[in-house]
């Protein structure tokens, strides 16, 4: 198996997955084209995230450092939120193949867009559009060998 | 190793045991260099003709034009560049199609960086070449036209006697990958009107890494690797007697197969009745593919709304093996060429999914799917943006 065995885990009892729908936060990201998209929701209070659930169109990768990324997030400030870097998400996962390092950069992404669509919110503007990941920031040099 | 519920059979199958027990004397006592002259070796040497004389009446050939190769892509690069390499006083044009296997379309490419120019055919929705446009493509300098007979991926079976006919009225060399049909659809090189093809032993329960390539007489080509004077200088190196040996008996008993319709039309009914099953019990699924020009064992359905990747690992958990046209199971970012070319956008595409049967394929194996798949389904469904989008 491709993936550690805390992917595995975390795809197979997969937490927090789902929409809030009065969320006070919603961060979306990614790109159908290249088969991943996340959507991240959160709900604040007194500045401490209280919910956050995802959505996620994607592989095993996707899934599991979404719901890994939602699971961080709950009970932290706006700002220990954002200290959360992919690179974390991905030691705590035991590693992701080079291919699927990409999905966790994606789920960092995701909640620094839900906690800035918070903020932008909290001022009164509208709410951050969803942000089309370039093509480009991928590498394309794999083949896609099918047999 | 746990039980499996084996469904991916395009991408190899199980060695038949007569095909082992076969294979078995030749790593043991029968070990000798057919190249030898002591009685011995003339012994592996008969024993490697009789298997070309096998090969070759399961595809109504000479047994002179058939050549012993590793595999399916040994084959396919034998023809591509042998014709391609031999030809160029002709010129230097090549014309395939858009869903051949990367053994031919990296090849193409290849060749392509070298001088060569080549068409790439689109196809329609279901995956079948318009005669039209390739008569349109062929040109004064064009080589070789080559194009798969059942894809890999749909099963969609392309009009090769036609392509055949049309081919040899133009003087152009027609190469056909029929690695998906051997041992599923009676192969008959003439009545096909092909130049070339090539078949891969472990698609029709054969041993890996051996294959045939069928050269009609007289067809022009060069060889690939210089060496000794093996396979009429057409393929240097000590043949692979074992897995000769081994492909032969595959060929004999597919034949036997191929005759036995009950036995095919079982594999049918249970493509048929998977396919029906998953139709009943998710809904937004499309089967991609020609509706009847496909082959009997293969099943490709896009899932929609969700990814390919996710439905295989759970099926796996379960021990179910089937494959997938998404990026995700193969290290690339695009989805399968050929389910972009029969015209799916990349979300549906990255949600597909492959079952492809085989003889050894069971009942249980069918019941097996439709009982992990719908639920798998569901929940990968509740966790995507855009299976909720589309229910708002
Ligand atoms: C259509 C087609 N051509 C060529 C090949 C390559 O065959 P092999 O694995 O024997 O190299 C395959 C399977 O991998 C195939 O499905």
């Amino acid at each position: 198996m491709k993936y550690s065995d805390k992917v595995m885990e975390r795809f197979k009892n997969t937490k927090n997955m789902g929409r809030i729908e009065n969320a006070d936060g919603i961060g979306k990201v990614g790109n159908a084209k290249c088969g991943d998209v996340m959507w991240i929701y959160i709900k604040v209070e007194n500045d401490i995230i209280t919910e956050c659930k995802f959505e996620t169109f994607g592989c095993v990768a996707a899934i599991a450092t979404s719901s890994l990324a939602t699971d961080l997030v709950i009970g932290k400030t706006m700002k220990e939120a954002l200290e959360i870097t992919n690179k974390n998400i991905v030691e705590m996962l035991d590693g992701l193949p080079p291919e699927k390092l990409h999905c966790s950069v994606l789920a960092e992404d995701g909640i620094k867009r839900a906690i800035e669509d918070y903020n932008r919110r909290k001022q009164g503007l509208s709410p951050l559009p969803e942000k089309e990941e370039d093509d480009h920031e991928h590498e394309h040099d794999h083949d896609n060998e099918k047999v | 190793m746990d039980k499996v519920y084996y469904l991916d059979n395009n991408a190899t199958t199980k060695t038949d045991p007569e095909v082992v027990k076969a294979m078995l004397p030749y790593f043991s006592d029968n070990y000798f260099n057919p190249s030898g002259v002591y009685s011995a070796a003339q012994d592996a040497r008969k024993d490697v003709e009789n298997a070309r004389a096998t090969a070759a009446k399961f595809l109504n050939a000479d047994p002179k034009e058939i050549i012993f190769t590793s595999g399916g892509t040994e084959s396919d690069n034998m023809a591509v560049k042998g014709a391609a390499y031999a030809n160029t006083d002709k010129g230097r044009h090549i014309i395939t199609t858009k869903i051949e296997h990367h053994a031919i379309i990296n090849t193409c490419k290849y060749l392509e960086k070298h001088g060569w120019e080549v068409t790439y055919l689109p196809v329609d929705k279901y995956g079948i070449v318009d005669m039209e446009e390739l008569k349109k493509a062929i040109r004064k300098d064009t080589v070789l036209i080559s194009v798969m007979f059942a894809n890999n991926e749909i099963g969609t079976i392309q009009p090769i006697e036609e392509i055949g006919k049309i081919a040899r009225e133009n003087n152009v060399y027609f190469h056909t990958d029929a690695v998906q049909a051997a041992g599923k659809v009676k192969l008959d090189v003439k009545k096909l009107n092909v130049d070339m093809m090539s078949l891969s032993a472990h698609k029709f329960h054969g041993p890996k890494g051996v294959g045939i390539f069928y050269l009609k007489k007289g067809v022009r080509i060069h060889s690939l690797s210089q060496g000794g004077h093996h396979e009429n200088n057409r393929r240097a190196g000590t043949e692979n007697v074992p897995g000769i040996i081994g492909m032969a008996k595959a060929c004999e008993i597919a034949s036997a197969h191929l005759d036995d319709a009950p036995d095919m039309a079982r594999i049918k009914a249970l493509r048929d009745r998977l396919e029906k099953g998953i139709i009943e019990k998710i809904p937004e699924v499309i089967v991609n593919g020609h509706p009847d020009k496909r082959m009997d064992n293969t099943s490709n359905v896009s899932i929609r709304y969700i990814e390919g990747e996710g439905m295989l690992i759970h099926m796996d958990f379960e021990g179910i093996c089937a494959s997938s046209g998404s990026a995700c199971t193969s290290g690339s970012l695009d989805p399968s060429h050929v389910l972009l070319a029969i015209g799916l956008d990349h979300g549906t595409a990255h949600g597909s999914i492959r079952f492809s049967l085989s003889k050894y394929t069971t009942d249980e194996d069918v019941n097996k799917v439709l009982e992990v798949l719908p639920p798998a389904v569901v929940k990968l469904r509740s966790m995507s943006p855009f299976w909720k989008e589309k229910n708002k």
